[in-house]
C-alpha cells in the first residue's frame, strides 16, 4: 500500500479562504432572523459627566421606535465582571449602561431599539441627557497626581492597584557595584486594535423555551457565556448559546465581555424580540478595549565588560475609566514577568501602578504586556551599548542565556522551556551581512546620510496557560483547552474545537493535524468551533495558544480514537489489540501488511456493532481536555534598517529581517502570515499609529487621524527560522500569533535611534515616530 | 455611521438645479460625494436637501479649445488623470488627479466637487493656483468667470455663492519651454496633504524664469499662492541656488495651521522644503 503523504508542516493553502476572498463567510451582521430590531447606544461625549437627567419622551414618540432603556430600567443586573483579580485591586463597578455618571467619552448610558438602523440613530440623537460636565483625567502621568479628578470612589487617587515583582534588595545591591547605570524614560503608547470587522452582536429570545441565543464577534464564545451569565445577568448557562461564526480579526479586543451584547442580551427579553448592534467605526474607536499605555521609568546597571547586572523598573499602566475582562493581568503576569528577557539578568525589580483615566479601557492587544517588556528591554540594552561603547550586536551576545533544552529559572517567576538565543542571532547576522552593513552604514555618513541598523532579540510566553499557575496569580478562569473528534459512520470526521479562528486558519491547520495523524485525506475532516452549543468548554484564542493548547487537546482525542479503533480492528482481525498498529490509515497486524483494516471500516463497525468486543461501547468520538504544564516561550532575532530623509524628517524602513523560532511549525505559509502581519502592527506602533487624547476627546478617533501601517510603508520582508521544539506539549508547537508584533517595534525604534547617533542622540521617549517629530528631534539633537 | 433623513433631488439641467437651490431651505450640492456624504456619515452636516448633480448632461467631460482645457464639474478625478490630451499637454493635471485618495475616491469623486468644497488639505487647489485655473460658475442671472487667485476664500470656503452651480473649469496650456509639478507630503492615515505644492514655470532658451506660478496647500486652512517665490524667481536665470533662496519664502502668507503631524514650524520648514523640489522638477522638465 502506498504511504499516506504527511500534511502537518506543509503550507496547505488556507480552506477557508475561498470564502472569505468571494464574500461568503458568515460574520454576525450577515445572520438573518425574523422580526428584529436594531439597537443604537446614546454615548457620553463628555470625558467625565454627572448624569442629571435623561429625556426619552421626543425619542419615544420617532416613528419607529420600539423601546429605549437606561441604566435605572436594567434593575437586578450586575456589574461586568474583571475576570482577573490582583491583590487589593479596587474594582469599581462597571454597569452595563451608566447611571449615575460617564467616565469617558462614549461610556452608553441609554439603549434605543427600532424598527430600522436608521430609526434608531435618528430617535437616540432626540435622547436629551442633562449632564453636569466634571474635570477629566486622561494622561498616564496625571491620574495620580494632587488634585486631579476622582473617577471611582473605591479608587483614591485613580490607583487601581500598585503591584510588584523580583527582588528589590537584591537590585539595590547589584546596582551599588555596577560598572555603568543606564536610566531612560519609556513611553509605550496606546493603540487602537481596529479589526477589519467592527463588534457586532445579535441577541434572540425564544418566548417558547426561554433560551437566549447571542450571536457575538467573539474569540472566546464560553467565556462570553460564562461571564454574562453568572456574573452579570444571572441566567443559568444551560439555557444561553453563543455564536461566534466568521470573525474578521480581533488581535484581543474580541476577548472581552462588552456593555453592548450584555445590554442586547438582556433587551431582547423585555421586547420578546431580536435585537442587533453593529458598531461603526467610530464606535469601535472608542468603545473597543485600547491597548499598551505605558509610561516607564527604566534604569539598566552593567558592569564594566557591557554585562547586565540589574534592572529596576517602574511602570505606570493606564486601565481606562473602567477594568476591563483582563485589564489587570496585561502590565502585571504578561508584562513584568517578561523582563528578564532573553538575557542573563541576576537581579530584576518591577513595579506596576495601574491607575484609572477618563479614557477607553484597555486590555490586551496583540501581545499583550510581552510587546512593552520586549521594547523595554531591547531599548535599554541598546542604550547600555551606547553609554559603554559597545556594538549593540556584541552586547546582547554577551548576555544571551546559554542555550538549554529543559527549563531555565528567570528572576520573575516564570520558567523558559527551551531556547538557543544566540543560534537565532547568529543566523540573523548571516542574512543581514552584519559586518558589510556597518562599512555601508560608515560610507553612508560620510555622505550625511542617516542610515540605521536596530536589532530586537526577544522572547514571549505564548500557550497561556497552565491553569493551576494562573488560578494562583489571580485569573478567575482555567485556561485548558477542549478538543472533540467525532468519527462518522461512514468515516468522515466532525472536529469540535474550543479553539476560535477569527483568522488564524484553523480549519486548515487543525484538519492537516487530523489528516496527519489519522492518514485521511483532510478533505473528510470538518472543523467547527465558536459555537457553545456544540462544543463542550472553550477557551477561545488569544495568547498565541491555539495550536499549542487547542492542537494538543485534539492529539489528545485522536490518540483515544485510534486505541478504540485498534480494540474493534483487533476483533475484526481476531488479533489481540496490543499486536495492531495504526499506519497509513489502516489499522494493522504488526508485521503483517496483509492483515488489515482501513479506518474506514473499523468507524463502521463502530456504528453497526454486529460483529463487535465484547463490553466495548459502540461508537467513536472523543473529547478531551488539555490544560498545559508551562507556558511556552517562543523567541527570535529581527533587525530592521532605516534611512532618514533628512529633509522631511520622514522614516523609511529599507530593509527587515526576522528570524523566528515558534518550536515546531504546523502550516509554514499560515505562520509566514502571522509574522508578516505582526510585523507590519509593531512597525505601525514605532511609526504611525497612536491614540491621543485632549482633555478626554480622543483626537485619533478615525481613519482620517489614527494612521493605521499601509503597504507601500513596508519594505519585502527577509525571514527565516530556526527550529527548538518545546517539550511542553507533545506536538512541540509554541505559539506564532504575536512575535511579529512583539519584536518589530523596537527593532524599528532601534534603527532610527542609530539613524540619529551621528546627531548625538541616544534615545527617544516617545512613539510614534512621525516625520514632524522626527525632525523636532533631530533640530533639537546636538549637532 | 448612518446619516439623519434628508430629501433626495435629482435634476436633469442646471436650470432646474438652480431653482431647487433658490427654493429649497438648507440644500447642499451632490457630486461625487466623496466629501460631503462622509461627513453626512457621521452626521456632522445634516442638510435637510441633497441635489445631485449626476443626473444633469453635459456637466462632465473635457474639451480642448484654443489652448484651454474645459472640464465639466462632475468630470471625475480618475477621468482627469487618465486623458491623453491632459497627460500631454498640461500633464501636471494628470499627476495631480493621480494622488487623490485611492482608486475608489479617484472614481467617484469629481474635480468641481472637490474644489467647490475646498478642503485645505486637497491637492487639486495648489495646481489650480500655480496653473491659473478658471472658475465657471452659473447662477440665475447666467454665467461668471472667477479666477483660481479669487476662488479660495477661507476654510472650506469659495467663491462659489449660495444660489450658483461650479459648472466648469477652465486650464490653460502653457506655452513651450514650460514644465509643471505637484509634490505633497500625505498624512500618514488620510493621505492628505500635509503640505502640497504645485511649480509651475516657463523659462526662455537662456534660462531666464518668464513666468512662474506656485501654489501652497495643505498647512494653512486655505490653498494660496507664494507670492514671495514667485517674485524672487520672475525675471531670474533658475539655478539652483536661486530656487533654493526664493523657496526659502514659501510659507509667506500661509497661515501654518499645527496639528498632530508637526508643529507650525515644521509645516513652514515643509513648505520651503516642497516648494524646493517642484521647482527642481519644473525646471527640468521645462528645459528637458
Amino acid at each position: 500500500m502506498a504511504t499516506v503523504e504527511r500534511v502537518l508542516g506543509k503550507s496547505i493553502k488556507r480552506r477557508e479562504d475561498p470564502r472569505f476572498i468571494t464574500g461568503r463567510g458568515t460574520y454576525v451582521d450577515d445572520v438573518k432572523l425574523p422580526g428584529t430590531t436594531w439597537a443604537a447606544f446614546v454615548r457620553s461625549p463628555h470625558a467625565h459627566a454627572r448624569i442629571k437627567k435623561i429625556d426619552t419622551a421626543a425619542a419615544l414618540k420617532h416613528p419607529g421606535v420600539v423601546a429605549i432603556f437606561t441604566g435605572k430600567d436594567m434593575t437586578g443586573v450586575n456589574s461586568l465582571p474583571c475576570g482577573w483579580l490582583l491583590p487589593e485591586l479596587k474594582v469599581p463597578p462597571h454597569m452595563p449602561l451608566a447611571s449615575d455618571a460617564a467616565r469617558c467619552v462614549g461610556d452608553p448610558v441609554a439603549i434605543v431599539i427600532a424598527e430600522s438602523h436608521d430609526a434608531a440613530e435618528d430617535a437616540a440623537e432626540k435622547v436629551k441627557v442633562t449632564w453636569e460636565v466634571l474635570p477629566a483625567v486622561s494622561a498616564t502621568d496625571k491620574a495620580t497626581a494632587k488634585g486631579s479628578t476622582q473617577i471611582h470612589e473605591v479608587a483614591p487617587s485613580n490607583t487601581a492597584f500598585t503591584w510588584q515583582i523580583g527582588d528589590a534588595a537584591a537590585v539595590e545591591t547589584a546596582f551599588r557595584g555596577a560598572a555603568r547605570v543606564v536610566k531612560k524614560k519609556i513611553v509605550n503608547q496606546r493603540l487602537v486594535a481596529n479589526p477589519m470587522e467592527p463588534r457586532a452582536c445579535l441577541a434572540s429570545y425564544d418566548r417558547a423555551t426561554g433560551d437566549l441565543t447571542l450571536w457575538v464577534t467573539s474569540q472566546n464564545p464560553h467565556v462570553h457565556r460564562l461571564l454574562m451569565c453568572a456574573f452579570v445577568l444571572g441566567i443559568p448557562e444551560h439555557k444561553v448559546r453563543v455564536i461566534a461564526p466568521d470573525v474578521g480579526g480581533a488581535f484581543g479586543s474580541k476577548i472581552f465581555l462588552y456593555n453592548e451584547e450584555t445590554i442586547c442580551s438582556w433587551a431582547t427579553k423585555q421586547i420578546k424580540r431580536p435585537v442587533r448592534w453593529t458598531s461603526s467605526r467610530r464606535e469601535a474607536f472608542l468603545t473597543d478595549a485600547h491597548g499598551r499605555d505605558h509610561v516607564t521609568e527604566a534604569e539598566m546597571a552593567f558592569d564594566a565588560q557591557g554585562k547586565i547586572v540589574g534592572l529596576r523598573v517602574k511602570t505606570i499602566a493606564n486601565m481606562g475609566a473602567y477594568l476591563s475582562t483582563f485589564a489587570p493581568a496585561v502590565p502585571t503576569y504578561l508584562y513584568a514577568t517578561l523582563l528578564n528577557g532573553v538575557y542573563t539578568i541576576p537581579a530584576i525589580h518591577a513595579h506596576v501602578t495601574g491607575v484609572f483615566t477618563n479614557t477607553t479601557p484597555v486590555d490586551a492587544y496583540r501581545g499583550a504586556g510581552r510587546p512593552e517588556a520586549a521594547y523595554l528591554l531591547e531599548r535599554m540594552i541598546d542604550a547600555g551599548a551606547a553609554a559603554l561603547k559597545l556594538d549593540p550586536a556584541d552586547i546582547r551576545k554577551k548576555n544571551f542565556i546559554p542555550k538549554f533544552e529543559n527549563g531555565f529559572q528567570t528572576q520573575v517567576a516564570l520558567n523558559y522551556d527551551s531556547g538557543n538565543y544566540a543560534a537565532a542571532f547568529d543566523k540573523l547576522l548571516g542574512m543581514l551581512d552584519y559586518k558589510k552593513f556597518r562599512s555601508e552604514q560608515q560610507a553612508a555618513r560620510k555622505q550625511g546620510r542617516l542610515l540605521g541598523l536596530g536589532f530586537s532579540t526577544y522572547i514571549e510566553a505564548c500557550s497561556i496557560a497552565p491553569s493551576k499557575v494562573v488560578g494562583s496569580l489571580g485569573a478567575q478562569a482555567g485556561l485548558y483547552e477542549s478538543g472533540k473528534v467525532r468519527v462518522h459512520p461512514t468515516g468522515g470526521i466532525t472536529v469540535y474545537t474550543g479553539s476560535h479562528s477569527h483568522g488564524q486558519g484553523h480549519e486548515t491547520t487543525f484538519s492537516q493535524l487530523v489528516a496527519d495523524e489519522l492518514g485521511v485525506p483532510m478533505e473528510s475532516v470538518e472543523i467547527v468551533h465558536g459555537d457553545t452549543g456544540a462544543i463542550p468548554f472553550g477557551m477561545g484564542t488569544y495568547g498565541s495558544r491555539s495550536g499549542s493548547v487547542g492542537g494538543t487537546a485534539l492529539l489528545m482525542s485522536l490518540q483515544k480514537i485510534k486505541e478504540k479503533g485498534k480494540k474493534i480492528a483487533a476483533h475484526l482481525l481476531e488479533a489481540s489489540p496490543s499486536d495492531i498498529e495504526y499506519t497509513n490509515g489502516q489499522f494493522q497486524v504488526k508485521g503483517f501488511p496483509g492483515k488489515a483494516v482501513p479506518f474506514g471500516q473499523v468507524a463502521l463497525t463502530a456504528y453497526v456493532p454486529h460483529n463487535y468486543p465484547a463490553g466495548l461501547e459502540p461508537g467513536l468520538e472523543e473529547t478531551s481536555f488539555y490544560d498545559p504544564s508551562n507556558f511556552c516561550f517562543p523567541f527570535g532575532a529581527h533587525a530592521c534598517v532605516v534611512e532618514i530623509d533628512r529633509d522631511t524628517g520622514q522614516v523609511k524602513i529599507v530593509r527587515y529581517l526576522a528570524v523566528d523560532d515558534v518550536g515546531n511549525v504546523m502550516n509554514p505559509m499560515i505562520v509566514d502570515g502571522m509574522v508578516h502581519g505582526g510585523i507590519a502592527q509593531g512597525v505601525g506602533q514605532a511609526l504611525c499609529e497612536g491614540a491621543v487624547y485632549d482633555d478626554g476627546q480622543l483626537v485619533t478617533g478615525s481613519m482620517m487621524d489614527y494612521a493605521l501601517p499601509k503597504a507601500d510603508m513596508l519594505p519585502m520582508y527577509e525571514t527565516d527560522r530556526t527550529v527548538t521544539p518545546t517539550l511542553v506539549n507533545p506536538l512541540g508547537v509554541k505559539g506564532a500569533g504575536e512575535t511579529g508584533t512583539i519584536a518589530a517595534t523596537p527593532a524599528v525604534m532601534n534603527a532610527v535611534v542609530d539613524a540619529l547617533a551621528p546627531l548625538g542622540v541616544d534615545h527617544i521617549e516617545t512613539m510614534p515616530l512621525t516625520a514632524g517629530r522626527v525632525w523636532t528631534i533631530m533640530q533639537s539633537a546636538k549637532r | 455611521m448612518y446619516p439623519a433623513a434628508f430629501e433626495y433631488h435629482a435634476p436633469t439641467s442646471v436650470k432646474d438645479a438652480l431653482k431647487l437651490l433658490d427654493k429649497l431651505d438648507d440644500a447642499k450640492l451632490l457630486a461625487g460625494g466623496h466629501s460631503l456624504i462622509p461627513m453626512m456619515k457621521l452626521r456632522l452636516a445634516q442638510p435637510k436637501h441633497l441635489i445631485d448633480l449626476g443626473k444633469i448632461k453635459g456637466l462632465a467631460g473635457i474639451k480642448e479649445e484654443k489652448g484651454v482645457f474645459t472640464v465639466g464639474a462632475m468630470t471625475t478625478h480618475w477621468e482627469v488623470e487618465s486623458s491623453k490630451p491632459i497627460k500631454a499637454k498640461v500633464p501636471v493635471v494628470s499627476e495631480t488627479a493621480a494622488v487623490i485618495g485611492d482608486p475608489a475616491v479617484r472614481n467617484k469623486g469629481t474635480i468641481g466637487g472637490s474644489l467647490a468644497h475646498a478642503d485645505p488639505a486637497a491637492d487639486m487647489p495648489a495646481t489650480a493656483i500655480a496653473l491659473g485655473f478658471e472658475f465657471v460658475c452659473e447662477g440665475a442671472k447666467g454665467k461668471r468667470t472667477v479666477k483660481a487667485d479669487d476662488w479660495f476664500k477661507g476654510l472650506m470656503t469659495t467663491a462659489v455663492k449660495d444660489n450658483e452651480v461650479l459648472t466648469t473649469i477652465r486650464i490653460p496650456v502653457s506655452g513651450p519651454g514650460s514644465g509643471a509639478c505637484y509634490m505633497k507630503f500625505p498624512h500618514p492615515a488620510s493621505r492628505f496633504a500635509i503640505v502640497g505644492v504645485c511649480a509651475a514655470v516657463t523659462v526662455d532658451k537662456s534660462g531666464v524664469c518668464k513666468k512662474v506660478g506656485v501654489g501652497v496647500t495643505g498647512a494653512g486652512t486655505k490653498a494660496v499662492r507664494a507670492k514671495g517665490v514667485e517674485a524672487a524667481l520672475l525675471n531670474k536665470k533658475l539655478d539652483a541656488a536661486t530656487i533654493e533662496a526664493a523657496a526659502q519664502k514659501a510659507a509667506d502668507g500661509v497661515d501654518v495651521q499645527p496639528d498632530l503631524q508637526g508643529s507650525v514650524e515644521y509645516k513652514a520648514h515643509l513648505c520651503r522644503v516642497f516648494a524646493r523640489r517642484a521647482l527642481e522638477a519644473a525646471l527640468k522638465r521645462a528645459q528637458g
